[in-house]
């Protein structure tokens, strides 16, 4: 069984139809990059695996661990381990990055029936994460990414994603706006994440990214469909062609 | 006209029935200096009658339900019985704090913990001042919160009895808060309590406080407190007030400040009790250099009606002033602030600052929320600013994706809002209680609207 399954998924936004029937299937141990111009529906998938209210789906269904996902609250998709990187992460001025976090992990342990980790454990645990991801420790204290910079907060999703150890990782747009330094270490512990038990999604508009995380499978999302998928060296010929390329060439095939 | 003085003698009536036994019972009393106030209070409170929405200043909060209730005044602690446990739900887990207990607005002896205070210090009951203390009664009392212009200060003022007294000699530092409690507890009478604080701090005297206002039970009562500080030179004084009264409360709170130069007064304000709160707080900077902060909090559940209004006097040159009042309104509850600065001819290099914001939680909820500035000095530097939002889809949605419930992570904004006022709190086990008091208060709101 796939750990992902989406099937004939049409998803709108404001009464706009975004996704106009995607198939997509995962299995653990994957890393998925979709790939596509602005407007073709990659952030409202992101966000519509994660739960996002206000992006309603009109037609199909998505199966994680066979389950049907969209009938879970965000929290319970968090705790059955989906977990989505934000292409904007939002700043919260007066909770702290460490309470925060650890709410999270606790909320998540305890739906496992988990013991919850007291503040000792907790913070033993993020120093290593942090660590791991070469995140500066002052930014754990501080307030949820408020006053951090483009880096920081990017660094900081890919953080809360060591802590909480998703089973499908969703990472929409990680790269956008990084410096190649960033580029490089937010790719570095995405790469250390991977693992057989874990399955990865890289959404991206940028072929760059894709020199550091290799992906198994490339897929190119237009007008909200999924018009090609394929290996790694699909995405370089995107880089070359452009997707102009995809567009004439499914409109001949069509 | 003539119908419209008739009714209006109608509805003080009772109060001045009320006040002509009041003063039978005062005996010798009757010819002292303070009785002499009370006698002027209670024919201005004849005059000013209680203020109906037609006034500007009470044009969001209608009092008439307080003027109708025929509410008998507590003369004495009417026998209540208050015990140690039932003051430990008021101590924020630190009864070895020095503390002064009013039972409806009537000190208690025994209840009270007033040892280990520096020498020259004066802590305790208002009426004991009044016969212990005449020169500063006389200098002070009622002299900082005018009964000629507010119903609810004359009305105080005439029944005035009782409540706290403070002075800290010039130059004394008193280093441990003082927890005054204002306990109230009827038996099933409605009851009015008029405490009456008087907080003096001496030149370089400094002093912290904490007010707490709370009920045992759920009895409808009424609670119209004035306060009055003075801070002579460079004093300083902090001021914290948590009010979580019973829900079916009416509480009327004026607080009068009167600064001289170089003075330093702190409020925290924090509102969580009562049906229908008017606070009024009025700080009068009187000395170049004196600075005043007032913060508050408030929190609307249910059908809770909960006014701040503010005034903050600038008469001398080189007075700064911080405003921040937060407000959180659930369910059907309503808020109203109003920060008026008044920048005198004189008061020059003025640097004020007002910000109100408000997060409302559910539409039933509203605040209506209003600055004044009055600036008749020509280089000042005043700000004010009043937002009114609700709750960040976009942060509940994240918090959610990484796990946390709705309600917690409802709570964890709740309090992310609320937390730059409480922040400012030195107290911390004050703190402490106030993340307690809010998630009580909130959880029970989420659990209705579930419903």
């Amino acid at each position: 069984m796939a750990l992902l399954e989406i099937k004939n998924l049409h998803a709108a936004v404001e009464g706009n139809q975004i996704l106009e029937g995607v198939n997509l299937s995962i299995n653990l141990g994957e890393v998925h990059a979709i790939m596509g111009p602005n407007g073709s529906g990659k952030s409202t998938l992101a966000q519509v695996i994660a739960g996002r209210d206000s992006y309603n789906v009109t037609e199909g269904q998505i199966l994680y661990k066979g389950e049907d996902l969209l009938e879970l609250d965000p929290e319970e998709r968090a705790q059955k381990g989906v977990f989505l990187a934000f292409q904007y992460p939002v700043e919260i001025p007066g909770v702290s990055n460490m309470y925060f976090l650890r709410s999270a992990l606790n909320a998540i342990r305890k739906s496992r029936s988990e013991e919850e980790l007291d503040a000792m454990d907790f913070l033993k645990l993020v120093k290593e994460k942090a660590k791991f991801v070469e995140m500066d420790e002052t930014l754990l204290n501080r307030p949820v990414n408020h006053g951090f910079s483009g880096g920081e907060k990017k660094r900081n999703e890919i953080f809360q994603m060591a802590v909480l150890e998703p089973t499908l990782a969703v990472l929409d747009e990680t790269d956008s706006g990084l410096d190649i330094d960033a580029l490089r270490t937010v790719a570095n512990g995405i790469n250390k994440l991977r693992d057989k038990n874990r399955a990865v999604i890289v959404v991206t508009h940028y072929q760059r990214l894709l020199n550091y995380i290799v992906p198994d499978f490339v897929h190119v999302l237009v007008d909200g469909q999924i018009v090609k998928s394929g290996g790694k060296e699909l995405a370089l010929e995107l880089e070359e062609k452009g997707y102009d390329w995809i567009r004439e060439k499914t409109a001949v095939s069509a | 006209m003539y119908l419209g003085k008739r009714m209006q003698e109608q509805k003080s009536n009772i109060y001045l029935s009320q006040f002509e036994q009041f003063e039978k019972s005062l005996n010798g009393d009757a010819s002292s200096h303070v009785h002499a106030i009370r006698k002027a209070a209670i024919a201005k409170f004849a005059e000013l009658d209680f203020p109906t929405t037609k006034n500007e200043e009470w044009k969001y909060t209608d009092v008439s339900r307080i003027a109708k209730t025929a509410f008998k005044p507590a003369l004495s602690t009417q026998g209540a019985i208050v015990t140690e446990k039932d003051l430990a739900k008021f101590s924020f887990g630190h009864p070895e704090w020095i503390r002064v207990v009013c039972v409806n607005g009537h000190f208690s002896k025994e209840l009270s913990r007033i040892s280990d205070l520096p020498k020259g210090v004066k802590v305790g009951s208002l009426a004991e001042a009044m016969k212990s203390e005449p020169a500063l009664i006389e200098q002070h009392l009622a002299k900082h919160a005018k009964y000629d212009e507010n119903a609810f200060v004359a009305l105080s003022t005439a029944f005035l009895q009782d409540g706290v007294f403070m002075h800290i000699p010039d130059r004394v530092v008193v280093e441990k808060p003082i927890h005054v409690m204002m306990i109230s507890t009827g038996k099933g009478e409605e009851f009015v309590a008029h405490p009456r604080n008087l907080i003096i701090a001496g030149e370089s005297s400094q002093v912290s406080f904490i007010e707490t206002y709370g009920s045992l039970g759920n009895e409808t009562y009424f609670t119209n407190t004035v306060t009055e500080v003075v801070l002579a030179k460079n004093a300083i004084v902090e001021h914290e007030r948590l009010q979580m009264e019973s829900d079916n409360a009416y509480h009327v709170a004026t607080l009068h400040t009167y600064q001289e130069r170089d003075s330093n007064f702190k409020s925290n304000a924090m509102t969580f009790g009562g049906k229908l709160v008017r606070n009024n707080i009025t700080a009068t900077l009187d000395g170049e250099g004196a600075e005043a902060t007032l913060n508050g909090l408030y929190l609307g559940t249910g059908e809770q009606h909960i006014d701040n209004h503010t005034c903050i006097i600038h008469a001398k040159p080189h007075c700064p002033s911080h405003e921040l009042y937060k407000g959180i309104l659930a369910e059907k509850s309503k808020g109203v602030f109003n920060g008026k600065i008044f920048v005198l001819k004189d008061a020059q290099k003025t640097d004020a600052k007002q910000t109100n914001k408000n997060l409302i939680l559910s539409d039933e909820a509203s605040i209506d929320t209003k600055p004044q500035l009055e600036i008749f000095a020509n280089d000042v530097k005043c700000t004010h600013g009043a937002t009114i939002g609700q709750l960040d889809e976009e942060a509940l949605f994240y918090l959610r994706s990484r796990g946390v419930s709705k309600n917690k992570a409802r709570d964890l904004l709740i309090y992310a809002f609320a937390s730059d006022v409480i922040e400012r709190i030195t107290v911390e086990p004050l703190r402490e209680e106030l993340h307690r008091i809010l998630h009580k208060r909130l959880e029970a709101a989420h659990e209705l609207e579930a419903e």
